[in-house]
């Protein structure tokens, strides 16, 4: 039956590469690049072999560490469990539980990820290579610390769906998760600040590791190595105590889960009135304004693009801060702008096959051009507005306002124009209505990278014009420049999203029956 | 809604020659039909005949490779627009914008049409009270259950007054007494000059409702004509059995028998 489960989830993996070209591109370059860090951390390791045993168990119980911390975390907050052998959907067979158990964790190793950490970890016998029975210990612990990622993962987000089946619940984590994220260059920057000193303390702190989960099994060899075969003895038995009984918690959750599956239950969110359709006129143009605004407001997807909005201009202060010159926050709002304006390219593909309705209704496509544009515009107009004029007047700059609006508005303008049309021509496959936002559709990368590279390129040309005078007045000081860039951003800017509005309209049009079919491929 | 005098005679619906292929697959295999005005007509077929690929196409969803389809006289692959303003569709297996309540969805599919507040604000207070969706009406639509999701979508194909319905699959995982009220809708709109197609593969109820049937299967068209002309005689189920073939050997699964 385990041979039955394995098998079953390479044959998933095939088919799905069977799909789409791309997505075998997709996991290929995955794979290469997987392969790449792998070989690479394995020359480490080797390279660790010729160290000090001390510094070698050290440097192992960290980096093992790390590897258990992220398969219990990541899977929760970004990617979601791997869901191709769903439990769920096992319900109706009486598989007996133990081996559901072992083929759903040895799956696990069916994957880049998975194949990855499998490698690695029984790689550290590299690194003990000068210490034999330490090394046949490494390799055997390494196999067995892969499990215990793999039951860890398996763990935690079944803990987690419990939680996670609630829609607000799921929303609000989403947001939340973004705080760190904001604070990652920063906390990484101190981290290697203190790590001259971290020395000094990073023994003590793997001492302590190396009785948890986390780094148990990493300990061991290096107990052989100290020649302690009887302390090496008990942590082996410890260590065997966690994956047993991680493995057993694990089960004990999937079996009620598969009792009485998780339910997807609602917010219980409401909108009683009009909302958002009362801001815009009753038009075809503004119902879609108002229908996407709504979109803006309540489907974290969209959140996320708002949320990295304060992420810009704190980077810039953050590095702007070690130099003492505070120039690059100016870039702030023409940067803020452009994302906004951009992020309408993707809109069609956000709306999934929903799409229907404005297909099926015989609307226009300037119609629903515009009405995207309006309503990104009613979320990105005040934050283009305010990050270009809270940091002229906080670092008492206003005179450099006009050139830095000028490029502002030029690039918000110009990134609708470019995106209307963009939109209309490319889809691509993005995270489905209520699916996590993190959440890409595997081996859609290489395509969305080069539609979106393409995009921002065509964007940088047409902006030349403002970011000359930009550059312009910055270097000269002539406030001419200034008010000519402001001039400039304002004439052509509308002139480029008129022109995108026209042509994205006519070829969404045109197009209409291929846009549709590409939402539903996209599913 | 004044129509010309020109298209009123027309059908309204009509196909010829309608195919499209995926791959080296063939879904639709040239075919050709005509709707009369006024008929509630069905389109039965098995699972993977090709139904919903030939409505998606009839309704302007899915480009053919080869065929023309009129509304009322409006082709509607040269006169998109025009042709699309006499449709209501009902599409089979796609999303709906499901974090509007059901009210501003059923609002937002007349405003998209083009309709006056005025007149979205009534028709959408009927068709929910019409619905039984009045009491959901502020929730948003990915918190409905399956049969008001498609309850609300109906609403959504109704709302501006279409001169023909296209309804795929309308039925499924709607309780009976909706059920009911849908088909009561339905007929009264046919009653009063309006025209239906639906499709699907519950024969008892395309009997009992249609006037008209189509049997696709593979892609091809085996039957059209009224549903008397196409039962000729036996119940629709059995001769579309008959018609589609592939009943297995009755002694098949012998240890299936408990005794």
């Amino acid at each position: 039956m385990v041979a039955q489960l394995l098998k079953l989830k390479a044959r998933l993996f095939a088919n799905g590469l069977r799909r789409s070209p791309w997505q075998l591109v997709g996991v290929v370059i995955g794979a290469l690049y997987g392969l790449f860090i792998a070989v690479m951390l394995l020359i480490g390791l080797a390279f660790l072999g010729g160290q000090d045993p001390e510094l070698i168990g050290t440097v192992l119980v960290l980096g093992v560490s790390l590897a258990v911390l992220g398969w219990a975390l990541i899977p929760v907050l970004l990617t979601g469990v791997d869901l191709t052998l769903d439990p769920a959907r096992f319900t109706t067979f009486t598989i007996p539980p133990r081996q559901l158990v072992a083929g759903l964790l040895l799956s696990g190793l069916i994957g880049t990820p998975g194949a990855i950490t499998l490698i690695l970890l029984a790689g550290q016998g590299l690194a003990w290579r000068l210490h034999p029975g330490a090394a046949a210990a490494a390799v055997l612990c390494g196999i067995l610390a892969t499990l215990l990622c793999m039951a860890l993962a398996r763990l935690t987000t079944t803990a987690a769906t419990a939680l996670t089946a609630n829609r607000r619940f799921r929303e609000i984590s989403v947001v939340l998760l973004m705080v760190p994220l904001l604070l990652l260059g920063p906390i990484i920057d101190r981290v290697s600040d203190g790590f001259e000193s971290a020395l000094d303390w990073l023994p003590a702190i793997t001492g302590v590791l190396g009785w948890t989960p986390l780094g148990s099994f990493a300990a061991v060899p290096s107990d052989l190595a100290a020649g302690q075969p009887a302390l090496a003895a008990a942590r082996f038995a410890v260590s065997l105590a966690y994956l047993a009984v991680i493995v057993w918690g694990w089960k004990v959750l999937l079996l009620r889960a598969m009792e009485s599956p998780a339910q997807s239950t609602g917010g219980g969110q409401a909108a009683k009135g009009p909302g958002a359709f009362r801001l815009f006129p009753a038009t075809p143009w503004g119902a879609v304004a108002a229908r996407c605004l709504t979109y803006w407001l309540k489907d974290p997807r969209y959140a996320v693009s708002v949320v990295m909005v304060p992420l810009i201009p704190f980077l810039l202060w953050y590095w702007s801060a070690q130099s003492g010159d505070f120039t690059a926050l100016f870039f702030a709002a023409p940067i803020i702008a452009v994302l906004m304006g951009f992020s309408i390219s993707a809109d069609i593909s956000y709306d999934s096959t929903a799409f229907a309705l404005h297909v099926a209704t015989g609307l226009k496509g300037l119609d629903d051009r515009l009405g995207r544009v309006l309503a990104c515009a009613v979320v990105a107009l005040p934050v283009v507005l305010l990050s270009a004029v809270v940091p002229a007047l906080l670092l008492d700059r206003a005179e450099i306002l006009p050139a830095v609006l000028g490029m502002a508005l030029g690039g918000l303008l110009t990134a609708f124009g470019v995106s209307s049309i963009a939109s209309a021509r490319f889809t691509y496959g993005v995270p489905q209505p209520g699916d996590s936002p993190f959440k890409t559709p595997p081996g859609n990368g290489v395509r969305m990278a080069v539609v979106q590279l393409a995009i921002f390129a065509v964007m940088g040309v047409l902006l030349l014009p403002e970011i000359g005078l930009m550059i312009a007045y910055l270097v000269t000081g002539q406030a001419l420049y200034g008010w000519l860039a402001l001039a400039a951003g304002l004439v052509l800017g509308a002139v480029f999203l008129g022109i995108g509005l026209r042509v994205g309209g006519r070829w969404w049009e045109a197009r209409l029956p291929e846009l549709m079919q590409a939402t539903v491929a996209n599913k | 809604m004044t129509q010309e005098q020109s298209t009123s005679a027309a059908p309204a619906l009509a196909i010829r020659g309608l195919g499209k292929r995926f791959g080296d697959k063939t879904a639709v295999n040239g075919i050709s039909l005509d709707v009369p005005s006024g008929s509630f007509y069905g389109l039965v077929g098995p699972n993977g005949a090709g139904k919903t690929t030939a409505l998606s196409m009839a309704t302007g969803l899915l480009r053919p490779d080869a065929g023309q389809v009129w509304i009322h006289g409006v082709d509607i692959w040269a006169d998109t627009l025009k042709a699309k303003s006499l449709l209501g569709v009902l599409a089979d297996g796609v999303r709906l914008f499901d974090r509007l309540s059901g009210r501003q969805l059923v609002t937002y599919a007349g405003l998209l049409r083009g309709m006056d507040a005025a007149t979205v604000e009534q028709r959408t207070e009927d068709l929910l009270r019409v619905l039984d969706l009045e009491e959901a009406s502020a929730k948003l639509v990915v918190d409905y259950s399956a049969g008001m999701t498609k309850k609300i979508a109906l609403a959504t194909a109704l709302i501006h007054s279409p001169r023909v319905l296209v309804l795929d699959e309308p039925f499924e995982a709607v309780d009976p007494v909706s059920a009911a009220n849908i088909r009561d809708i339905l007929a009264d709109y046919v009653a009063h000059g309006g025209t239906v197609v639906v499709s699907s593969h519950v024969m008892d109820l395309v009997q009992r409702m249609c006037s008209h049937v189509a049997v696709i299967a593979q892609g091809n068209l085996l039957a059209s004509g009224t549903v008397d002309e196409v039962r000729a005689g036996s119940s629709l189920e059995d001769r579309f059995v008959e018609l589609v073939g592939g009943r297995a050997d009755r002694e098949g699964l012998s240890w299936l028998h408990s005794s």
